[in-house]
């Protein structure tokens, strides 16, 4: 858990609605290895983001990260092309969820919002990332962030890989108990 | 300190006494899904559990793309049909005459109760609040979890309180002031929070209009939106509820509140949320005049029989000028306004009505929109290229504003209609 994630960032503004990150339009598609493609299709600068991604890149965004709809894709659209953590002052409730409940990890972190206003961190900057204690560098800028932890339930969900996992899991341990 | 209608509702579904920023584990009343029920029916099939917990709370309703618009939305609704029948769920709305877009068909056959937690695979679930409902959306995988085990993890959430008192004037709607609300809370402002209507403002709406203030809670960033349950309430479910156990809750009067905001609804004037977020709020004054293309009137926010009246009663006898789309809730509305005569209104003014099913609001089809297209629309979200092209623009409005809009072929203020 020690280890220290190096990627590049994409950063985002505020408010970054799902069919900003996932279109509408690619719904009815239900394979997430398929998703990856259509990634920020909508973001105005960011149209080249799913040709350009690189598996370890960080997608860093404002507050309000994923607000409007349910939908999985916007979580599985990232996870697939191997963005291994999502950097965000805040993200809305059901992404949140949606994120926590795939294994898929988000750091709050603060201040993020402001520092991506006032260009502390930008497109292509180098970070450096450690999960375990949430702390964050901007090799290029030499900005540190912080990111917050998350409760127990969460971390025991994220650490079985996700909801279905973790249910697993304790399907099992019920069935050797009982 | 007394308790808000969220410690009240998670409380009685954990069976004890809870607080905000507690996790509770509570077993859902009622779980509605919609076209992505077959995509969740696989999620759920690899859990490795065979049967649904009880297929009885299963509420399955199909609305995203009706009758299917593409191969891909087939196979899902094929699916959705085929998972139910081998649950012997006995919920399962078809492509029928007897169904609706899921939030409004949900209420209408009574499985939306007081007091009781429903939680659904699409976020505008909020919208049962105005029945007093505990009600909040939730992503497939969760909801493939909760079908498996009956049980759902949900922070009890801290609480805004929103106090409305007064009545709306002439040509002013609820959706006026909940546009207004929005754009003074923020998109995020009541983000992970439960978002209370209290006042006399409130109990003065129909529970048509209550529930275009629940709808939009999401656009806050709500868990889910509530007002408290009255008589309204009780006459419209009254031999339709689906299930015995429910129980009138609200929230007592010295509940904590993380915010409360308070508004006469009479200072309320007609507005829009401009392009390309639902907090771009403005009032009508400053958009007046703006040339559109397309007007939408429809929806789980306003698409029920009062939104298509009032809109007929701005279009009754003239012409729209733009192409004007009105697609009624759901097949019950769709007839209670084929009868009173609110169709042909709509259809002698040049309006075209599509069949029942969240039509353009997402972009699947019925009404999509071109490059540079402007919509007026009476639906919930605004998104950058939510209805279509990325470079099309949309304005969220009410039923009357989009109505008079329609006439003009530009943004009017419906006073003025």
């Amino acid at each position: 858990m020690g280890e220290t994630l190096k990627g590049r960032a994409w950063v985002f503004s505020d408010d970054v609605d799902t069919d900003l990150i996932y279109h509408n339009k690619y719904l009815a598609e239900t394979d997430p290895r398929k998703m990856p493609q259509y990634s920020f299709e909508y973001y105005p600068g960011k149209e080249n983001f799913a040709k350009e991604i690189k598996p370890g890149d960080f997608v860093v965004a404002g507050k309000n990260f994923g607000c409007g709809s349910s939908r999985e894709h916007a979580v599985y659209c990232l996870k697939e092309a191997g963005v291994p953590v999502i950097l965000a002052e805040t993200c809305s409730r059901i992404y949140y969820r949606n994120a926590v409940n795939n294994g898929y990890p988000v750091l709050f972190v603060k201040g993020l919002s402001d520092a991506i206003k006032a260009g502390k961190i930008k497109d292509g900057d180098s970070l450096e990332v450690e999960l375990a204690n949430g702390s964050i560098k901007d090799v290029t800028s030499g900005e540190t962030f912080r990111g917050d932890a998350v409760s127990d339930l969460e971390r025991d969900i994220m650490a079985a890989g996700g909801l279905i996992p973790y249910l697993k899991s304790k399907k099992k341990a019920g069935e050797r108990d009982g | 300190m007394g308790k808000t209608f969220a410690e009240k509702a998670l409380g009685r579904a954990a069976g004890h006494p809870v607080s905000a920023n507690e996790v509770v584990t509570v077993e859902p009343d009622f779980c509605v899904s919609h076209d992505n029920t077959g995509p969740i029916s696989r999620t759920f099939k690899k859990i490795g559990v065979k049967r649904v917990w009880k297929p009885e709370r299963l509420v399955v309703i199909l609305d995203h793309g009706v009758p299917a618009p593409s191969s891909e939305h087939a196979v899902n609704h094929k699916e959705a049909r085929e998972f139910m029948k081998e649950q012997s769920a006995p919920h399962f709305y078809d492509v029928s005459s007897e169904s609706g877009v899921c939030h409004q068909k949900f209420p209408e056959d009574g499985f939306a109760l007081p007091g009781q937690i429903v939680i659904g695979s699409d976020s505008h679930t909020c919208t049962y609040g105005a029945f007093g409902t505990f009600a909040t959306g939730i992503g497939r995988t969760e909801m493939a979890a909760a079908w498996a085990t009956g049980g759902i993890w949900l922070k009890v959430p801290e609480s805004v309180k929103i106090t409305a008192t007064g009545a709306l004037k002439p040509g002013v709607s609820a959706k006026d002031f909940i546009l207004k609300v929005i754009g003074d809370v923020k998109s995020d402002g009541a983000d992970y929070m439960s978002v209370e209507f209290h006042g006399d403002g409130i109990e003065n709406m129909s529970v048509s209009e209550r529930m275009t203030l629940c709808n939009m809670g999401i656009e806050m960033g709500a868990k889910n939106a509530v007002c408290e349950p009255d008589r309204k309430v009780l006459d419209f479910i009254n031999g339709k509820e689906k299930s015995s156990d429910w129980e009138i809750l609200w929230a007592d009067p010295d509940a904590a509140y993380a915010r409360e905001l308070k508004y006469d609804l009479g200072g309320i004037v007609p507005g829009v949320a401009k392009p390309h977020t639902v907090d771009n709020y403005a009032p009508i004054g400053e958009v007046k005049g703006r040339k559109i293309d397309q007007v939408f009137i429809g929806t789980c926010t306003n698409g029920r029989l009062d939104d298509l009246r009032a809109a007929a009663a701005i279009l009754k006898g003239r012409r729209v000028a733009v192409r004007t789309i009105v697609i009624p809730a759901s097949w019950n509305i769709y007839r209670g306004a084929m009868r009173d005569g609110t169709l042909d209104t709509l259809l002698d003014a040049g309006c075209i009505v599509c069949n029942p099913g969240c039509g353009p609001c997402l972009g699947a089809h019925m009404g999509a929109l071109a490059p540079g297209e402007v919509c007026v629309s009476a639906a919930n979200r605004n998104f950058k290229g939510r209805m279509g092209d990325k470079e099309s623009f949309i304005y969220l409005a009410s039923p009357r504003t989009t109505a008079a809009s329609a006439l003009t072929g530009a943004i009017t203020d419906p006073r003025e209609a």
